[in-house]
């Protein structure tokens, strides 16, 4: 092992020490429940970088694997009584591995293309074009199958496709309203500008309903979540220095993002990742206070209007992302703004905010996994007789879509803002039949 | 260990479900005890008591160590592989195999989680009631080994009250089954009780037979403070002594207050001697005349301030304030020790001070909380492991707190066990003669000492 890793270990010892081997984290990891195996806890995997420092292991390729199994979902994090951090200390893990060993090859090849911004607009625009060729389209839902087996997909995993057109380029970079009363600058993130561009759509007309002006700073870039995770830091400092420059150029009142990913890596990973480096840190901090996401934005900031609201025929039950739940701390936001739609009937599921299983690019990795661990979200879900799912992720409306279609099942997932969207539609009485045609409710 | 034994291990169980990898078996070279490592070489995950039963044949031949294990979150070292050998792992065997609501009985494998049996027989408004702080994690399998008891002990004892039967497999793989479904069964020696607590020395438990109770109909829970420590004692004994069995009776000394206070802010006053909480549960009436009564014990014996839960919302408020309190001292340093050293209810203020100034004598932080009415205490020493120095200390400490609490007419564990963590102890509590009677038996159910070697009686051979 390299000095520099040693050194980078060794600044963690003291973390894990603080773990106290008391084994709360199992009832709480999704891994762990399906292995029952101690490397797929939290507590093994603390072992494990112990081993390591004292000399014990080496970073092995068994090490990568087991480093691998975990889909960052913060669960062992909250639960631990004794403060430790395990989630960020598996990513420090990873951090070691990428130094000595590099990355898992699909994430390589997926993180080059990230790296190179124009490319990779490109890459996905292309694909967009090309994607019905590639994506067989299922009626009446955001979901393709994979009709070509791709570089690192399941080859019966269900996608949403790439959009012929990206966000960014559907829409103005300012979208103006008539009497602003607030000026947002929205990131919008790699999934929301590529692929679920509807969600985009839906996050203006919300905001535009409130006077709110809305820019889309053309130059934003992924906001680092995925590459941060793997381990890859250096390169998501690089994605978020850029980001930050990018956004601080507009001056926003505000930033909102309406991905609990996207929200935590500004107000959380962002300050952290410049722990070392005041003058970035501070930066950085700036933009931290002003950031929010989407509901917690309109329930906190705008106070959103009520008055408008027309109805909205669905019995909807919540699936918190991890990031939303415990990255952030928002739950509650989300849920009021479901509650205020009228007609609207919702549910509380059983264990709203377990993790679905997608994981970022855990999935891509690790598919089969993945799955198992989504078996138990469908089944909560079901439990609930809901006909709607609304979330605050677009790796878990992809996931957990994949998961209904998989088993035959009609649930719909949306964010939740879009069933905002429809209800600001529907109180138009003018427009009813739009708002149907583009929401696929049955 | 040969290559031969880990093929037909993997013959037995399937090649998937042996672990050799150098990193699966760092991942089993410990358990929740702090102080004790040692890698197995092979980890083995069987999916039946037969398979266990064959698993066992061959390492008996072999004479190689096997280390049952569940979650290993037991604080012991039961489970620590110290010589090596198999971690054999129960949790694949997780089925809950049985739920008899005409004779109030479950039956479920060892791998089934503690709270996952709760769960199951809630619907039927039933209770398993051995609940240690580990509920939701630890297994059946681990918490009948370990005899663990929880916070309802004082009105509902320890895991041996509810175990009605068992299946084993002992050294040789011969499987054996004790007790069943009657409530009374008298004949022959109490084998169930004999392996219940074994710690995994005498045999595998493959299946288990407990006794369910029905569920409380309504609970009240109540706080109270005291400045001096004796009066906390006196009204321990005084609610007793007014013929109130609550289900939980727990205190918590000022060390331990301050520490919880600091870290979740509960609202506690940090200059009280002695904090007790108690819970008192039944047909809702019953429930209803206790409380008053245990209020009433409480002031006549200067409690300072009384808390009693109206709903749900304040019961959770002060049970919040006792759940921290392993948390809170945990959180001070990175090494935790939890010990349970447990004396006669009227002896818990004298336990206590002799805790407080054996911490001081030998400079080692220690809070002390615990299950007061049963007068089982954790006195939970926190320090750095890695600190020769203080560790010096901290073993001279324990040392003196289990030298004190058998003094004080207690034993060495009121849940938690023995394993090699307080084996030194042991002959202080059995003497010579009961030693080499407990010797006697592990010798004749396991003449190669292939079973958790080294634990609970020691060597053996
Ligand atoms: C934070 C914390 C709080 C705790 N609180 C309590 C408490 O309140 N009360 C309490 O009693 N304990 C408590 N404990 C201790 C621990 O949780 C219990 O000892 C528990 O019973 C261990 O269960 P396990 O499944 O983890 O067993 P393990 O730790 O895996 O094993 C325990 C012992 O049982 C043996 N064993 C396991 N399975 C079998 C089997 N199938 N057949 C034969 N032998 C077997 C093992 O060899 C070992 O000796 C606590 C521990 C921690 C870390
Ligand atoms: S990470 Fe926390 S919860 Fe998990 S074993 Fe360590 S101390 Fe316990
Ligand atoms: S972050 Fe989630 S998946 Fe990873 S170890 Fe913790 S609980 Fe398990
Ligand atoms: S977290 Fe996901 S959606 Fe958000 S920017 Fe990163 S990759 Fe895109």
């Amino acid at each position: 092992m390299s000095d520099d890793n040693k050194k980078l270990l060794a600044e963690l010892e003291d973390a894990l020490a603080n773990c106290m081997k008391c084994g709360n984290c199992m009832e709480v990891c999704p891994i762990y429940k399906e292995f029952k195996t101690e490397s797929t806890v939290a507590r093994g995997k603390i072992a494990l970088m112990e081993a390591v420092l004292s000399g014990q292991s080496e970073i092995t390729a068994g090490f990568d694997q087991r480093m691998a199994m975990c889909v960052s979902c913060k669960a062992c994090t909250a639960k631990c009584p004794c403060g430790v951090k395990a989630d960020e200390l598996i990513i420090k893990g990873r951090e070691a591995i990428v130094k000595t060993r590099g990355l898992h090859p699909i994430k390589k090849a997926a993180f080059a293309l990230l790296k190179a911004r124009p490319l990779f607009d490109f890459g996905l625009r292309m694909a967009g074009v090309f994607g019905p060729l590639a994506f067989k389209k299922l009626p009446g839902r955001l979901a393709t199958v994979a009709r070509f087996p791709m570089p690192g997909l399941d080859r019966k995993r269900i996608m949403a496709p790439i959009a012929s057109t990206p966000l960014r380029s559907q829409v103005p970079e300012v979208v103006k309203v008539d009497n602003p009363k607030l000026r947002v600058a929205f990131f919008t993130g790699c999934t929301i500008n590529y692929i679920y561009t509807d969600v985009g759509q839906a996050v203006l007309n919300v905001l535009k309903e409130n006077d709110v002006e809305v820019t889309l700073p053309a130059l934003q870039h992924c906001c680092a979540v995925p590459v941060h995770i793997s381990g890859d830091i250096e390169l998501a400092k690089v994605f978020a220095k850029h980001n930050i420059e990018t956004f601080e150029r507009y001056n926003p009142d505000y930033i909102v993002a309406a991905c609990g990913s996207c929200t935590m890596a500004w107000k959380k990973d962002y300050p952290e990742m410049f722990a070392d480096d005041p003058e970035m840190k501070a930066r950085a901090e700036k933009l931290a206070a002003r950031t929010y996401e989407i509901s917690q934005f309109l329930v906190d900031v705008v106070k959103f209007r009520r008055d408008n609201l027309g109805e909205v025929k669905a019995k909807v039950t919540m699936h918190d992302p991890c990031h939303m739940a415990r990255g952030i701390a928002v739950t509650a936001q989300p849920r009021e703004v479901l509650k205020a739609i009228p007609g609207l009937e919702f549910v509380e599921m059983k264990e709203p905010a377990r993790c679905c299983g997608a994981g970022g690019s855990f999935s891509l990795a690790h598919y089969d996994v993945a799955r198992t661990i989504n078996d138990r979200k469908l089944a909560d879900i079901a439990s609930t007789g809901a006909d709607t799912v609304a979330t605050g992720c677009g790796m878990c409306r992809m996931h957990i879509t994949d998961g209904l279609v998989q088993s035959g099942r009609n649930e719909q997932v949306f964010h939740t803002v879009q069933l905002l969207d429809r209800a600001y539609k529907a109180g138009k009485k003018d427009e009813p039949k739009k708002a149907k045609d583009e929401f696929h409710f049955h | 260990m040969q290559s031969g034994l880990i093929d037909s291990l993997k013959g037995i169980v399937g090649a998937e479900h042996v672990l050799t990898s150098q990193e699966d078996l760092l991942c089993y070279s410990y358990d929740a005890t702090p102080g004790f490592s040692h890698m197995p070489e092979a980890v083995v995950m069987p999916g039946t008591a037969d398979e266990v039963a064959k698993v066992l044949a061959a390492a008996n031949e072999a004479k190689i160590p096997v280390y049952p294990r569940g979650s290993g979150t037991n604080l012991s070292a039961g489970t620590v592989p110290l010589k090596g050998g198999i971690v054999l792992l129960m949790t694949r065997m997780n089925k809950i195999v049985e739920i008899d609501t005409a004779n109030l009985i479950a039956v479920a494998e060892p791998g089934v989680v503690v709270g996952d049996l709760n769960k199951a027989v809630e619907e039927f408004g039933l209770i398993y009631p051995p609940d240690p702080g580990t509920v939701a994690t630890a297994t059946l399998g681990g918490t009948v080994s370990e005899n663990a008891g929880g916070l309802r002990g004082l009105k509902y004892g320890v895991s041996k009250h509810y175990v009605m039967g068992l299946e084993v497999v002992l050294a040789d793989g011969r499987i054996l089954n004790t007790g069943g479904k009657t409530v009374k069964d008298v004949a022959g020696y109490d084998l169930t009780k004999l392996f219940t607590g074994s710690e995994g020395t005498l045999g595998v438990i493959t299946k288990i037979t407990v006794k369910l109770m029905p569920a409380p109909e309504a609970r009240r829970s109540m706080l109270a403070t005291f400045a001096k420590l004796d009066d906390a004692g006196q009204a321990i004994a005084a609610i007793i002594a007014a013929k109130i069995i609550p289900a939980t009776l727990e205190i918590m000394d000022n060390a331990t207050v301050r520490t919880v206070e600091d870290y979740a802010k509960v609202g506690l006053p940090t200059d009280v001697e002695a904090v007790l909480l108690i819970e008192v549960d039944g047909i809702a009436e019953v429930v209803e005349k206790d409380s008053a009564k245990v209020v009433e014990v409480l002031k006549a014996n200067n409690a300072a301030e009384i808390r009693v839960a109206q709903d749900a919302a304040e019961r959770d408020k002060i049970w919040a304030a006792r759940r921290a309190a392993l948390p809170a001292l945990a959180k001070l340093r990175p090494t935790t020790f939890v010990e349970d050293a447990t004396v006669p209810r009227s002896k818990v203020p004298d336990m206590i001070r002799a805790v407080n100034e054996i911490a001081a004598r030998h400079a080692v932080t220690i809070g002390t909380f615990g299950h007061a009415g049963d007068g089982n205490l954790h006195p939970t020493i926190v320090c750095d492991i890695r600190d020769d120095a203080e560790m010096d200390r901290v073993y001279k400490a324990m040392d003196e707190i289990f030298a004190v609490s058998l003094q004080l007419g207690g034993t060495l564990s009121g849940e938690h066990g023995i394993g090699v963590g307080k084996l030194r102890y042991m002959e202080s509590q059995f003497g010579p003669a009961g030693m080499a009677a407990m010797r006697a038996i592990k010798k004749a159910l396991d003449p190669n000492c292939i079973l958790n070697p080294g634990k609970l009686v020691g060597e053996c051979l």
